[in-house]
């Protein structure tokens, strides 16, 4: 035998062996639509998987001082932890930037998954989707990206155009 | 021979580059050990007569079922922030200046928490596989074990770490302070192409989205050619289950991607046509620059380098031979050179890389150093394979600014005194 054809028979073995493994122990269980439904939490920037629901910034204010204020200040002022609104005019010249919802977030659709997923920090997903939506629709108003009697639900959450939209590039390493 | 021990002839302690900087292979030549005598190790403790001292003279402490480290290494430890009112929400840093060789003891790993450390029961946790596939399918733990395994030696890094050298300052705190949010381990598991080949990946799928099962569901997008390439589904964490720090009962590896896309407590992958645009990806994470424009997905780390000892926390003890030890890392493959220098960057000389050398691992470098007892800055500087050189601290900031506390991998530098103290300079 060849040394060539040596290393073709290894090559193969190789090949079958990860071929092998694409077949894989199938141990998997194959979980229904209706199964996942209450894991499949995460919304796409185009607003895909947006909940029914709704709810209106003056809804939103009730939630907002029962559950939020604490942590996000009044009217999302920040103290102790991160400002929901203002900081336009910071992401340029010297000092740090204030990234709120307002002056950087790039998507409404960012603050419904977060919220609901990860919101109050002492007790995360308590809130109803009606209640994520009230409150997306408060710091929004709050932001002056809607206005002040503007419902949010899947539709007009999804229509938002956040301010910083297009201040983000996909990162590639340059030389 | 990137190490070998050479026993050469002559004793070779001409410094090689400036303010006394030695040939990396001079401790290891016959004689000049000998030679360098005074400045290692001068305990007060260690003179007169060699005694029989008392645990000589009784019996030793019975076994334990999990063993710690010895009392005397108590202060080894790891050292923590947490967001206001929480107790294990914010980042815990590895002591990498009391640490030697690559691999961070499981306790001392570094860990990021978004709210708090889930405490998971293995035989209730399901990992999901979803989105654009066949069949979606959840495994278990235990379905997990019998997969093929992989393990692989991997550095993880948080995107944050070094966020401090931005500042116009230079922040009083040590390696640990500055670059604790860094670990490196052997990890386990199962080759998340094999899962997602079980599912049946839809050609429309570009990106996966990996989510926790902690109580902020923490959750990232990332490419699915990185899922397809080098992904791990990790059980084992040098060669133990994963801590609950770390994900357990599973973890996402991406060999060299930022730490928060390594997503712990894995719970969920959801195939998918484009990024979600997480909180973690667009509000955190980014580089803002100063035209307002943020650099988002930077996922892959730079090269970087530090020097954990000397550092800061640690004094040197009288002029004379030390060994100059720290690491390097690139989260784009090997490390191909370390060179070290103690006259703040006037001049450099190659560093001894210890095998073996991993690529995204971390890679240990050392060189021997005559300090004369006078003021020294010591840095270093990591170059990897793909040619890339680590920046000074002002390149980087001439590159980029410093509006932001993401991925720094400038450059270190350690100031000595006199007295033989060291401190974080900007040189």
């Amino acid at each position: 035998m060849s040394m060539r054809s040596l290393l073709l028979g290894g090559a193969l073995v190789l090949f079958c062996t990860s071929e092998s493994w694409a077949d894989g122990p199938r141990l998997g269980r194959v979980v229904s639509p209706d199964e996942m439904a209450a894991w499949d939490i995460s919304i796409a920037p185009d607003g895909a998987n947006l909940p029914p629901g709704s709810g209106t910034p003056a809804q939103g204010e009730v939630v907002y001082r029962e559950t939020c204020q604490a942590c996000h200040g009044e009217r999302g002022a920040g103290k102790p932890n991160d400002p929901l609104v203002g900081g336009q005019g910071t992401l340029t010249g010297e000092g740090m930037p204030i990234k709120t919802v307002g002056s950087f977030w790039p998507y409404a659709t960012t603050l419904f998954d977060y919220v609901r997923r990860a919101m109050p920090l002492t007790a995360p997903k308590s809130l109803t989707d009606d209640q994520v939506y009230a409150v997306c629709a408060y710091i929004l108003s709050l932001n002056g990206i809607v206005g002040p009697s503007d419902t949010m639900n899947a539709q007009t959450l999804a229509a938002v155009r956040m301010p910083n939209r297009d201040g983000f590039i996909v990162f590639s390493r340059s030389r | 021979m990137r190490n070998g021990i050479r026993r050469a002839g002559k004793c070779d302690l001409q410094p090689v580059a400036g303010n006394g900087l030695l040939d990396r292979r001079a401790l290891f030549r016959a004689g000049a050990a000998m030679a360098a005598g005074a400045g290692f190790a001068r305990s007060a403790n260690a003179t007169g007569p060699l005694q029989i001292e008392p645990w000589m003279r009784e019996v030793g402490a019975p076994f334990v079922p999990y063993g710690q480290p010895s009392h005397f290494e108590n202060k080894v430890a790891r050292i923590f922030a947490t967001l206001p009112g929480t107790t294990g929400t914010g980042a815990s840093r590895t002591p990498l200046h009391a640490l030697e060789g690559t691999i961070t003891p499981n306790g001392l790993h570094f860990e990021r928490s978004h709210d708090g450390i889930p405490e998971i029961d293995p035989t209730a946790h399901q990992l999901l596989i979803h989105g654009l596939v066949r069949r979606p399918l959840s495994f278990t733990v235990e379905a997990l074990s019998r997969y093929p395994t992989v393990s692989r030696i991997a550095f993880i890094e948080c995107g944050g770490n070094g966020g401090a050298l931005y500042q116009k300052s230079p922040v009083q705190l040590g390696v640990q302070g500055l670059h604790g949010l860094l670990s490196c381990a052997e990890w386990t598991g199962v080759p998340l192409a094999i899962l997602l080949d079980e599912a049946g990946v839809d050609p429309k799928a570009r990106w996966i989205l990996a989510e926790g099962a902690d109580a902020a569901s923490m959750s990232r997008s990332v490419p699915l050619a990185k899922a397809m390439d080098d992904a791990i589904v990790a059980l084992y964490q040098n060669g133990e289950r994963i801590r609950p720090g770390n994900g357990y009962p599973m973890r996402l590896l991406l060999p060299g991607f930022e730490g928060n896309t390594n997503v712990k407590w894995l719970r969920r992958i959801k195939l998918t046509d484009g990024p979600m645009m997480t909180k973690d990806e667009t509000s955190k994470y980014t580089i803002s620059l100063p035209d307002g424009k943020a650099q988002q997905f930077v996922f892959p780390i730079e090269a970087k380098s530090v020097i954990t000892r000397p550092s800061p926390g640690l004094r040197l003890d009288g002029a004379g031979v030390y060994e100059i030890s720290g690491l390097a890392w690139s989260g784009y493959g090997r490390i191909a050179k370390v060179d070290v220098s103690a006259d703040g960057g006037k001049s450099w000389a190659p560093a001894l890389l210890q095998d073996p050398v991993l690529p995204m691992a971390l890679t240990r470098f050392r060189i021997p150093w005559q300090w004369n007892g006078g003021a020294a800055v010591l840095q270093s500087r990591a170059e990897d394979e793909s040619g890339y050189v680590q920046p000074t601290r002002e390149q980087l900031i001439a590159e980029r600014g410093s509006k932001t506390i993401f991925h720094y991998n400038g450059i270190t530098s350690w100031g000595v005194s006199a007295n033989g103290e060291l401190a974080h300079v900007y040189a």
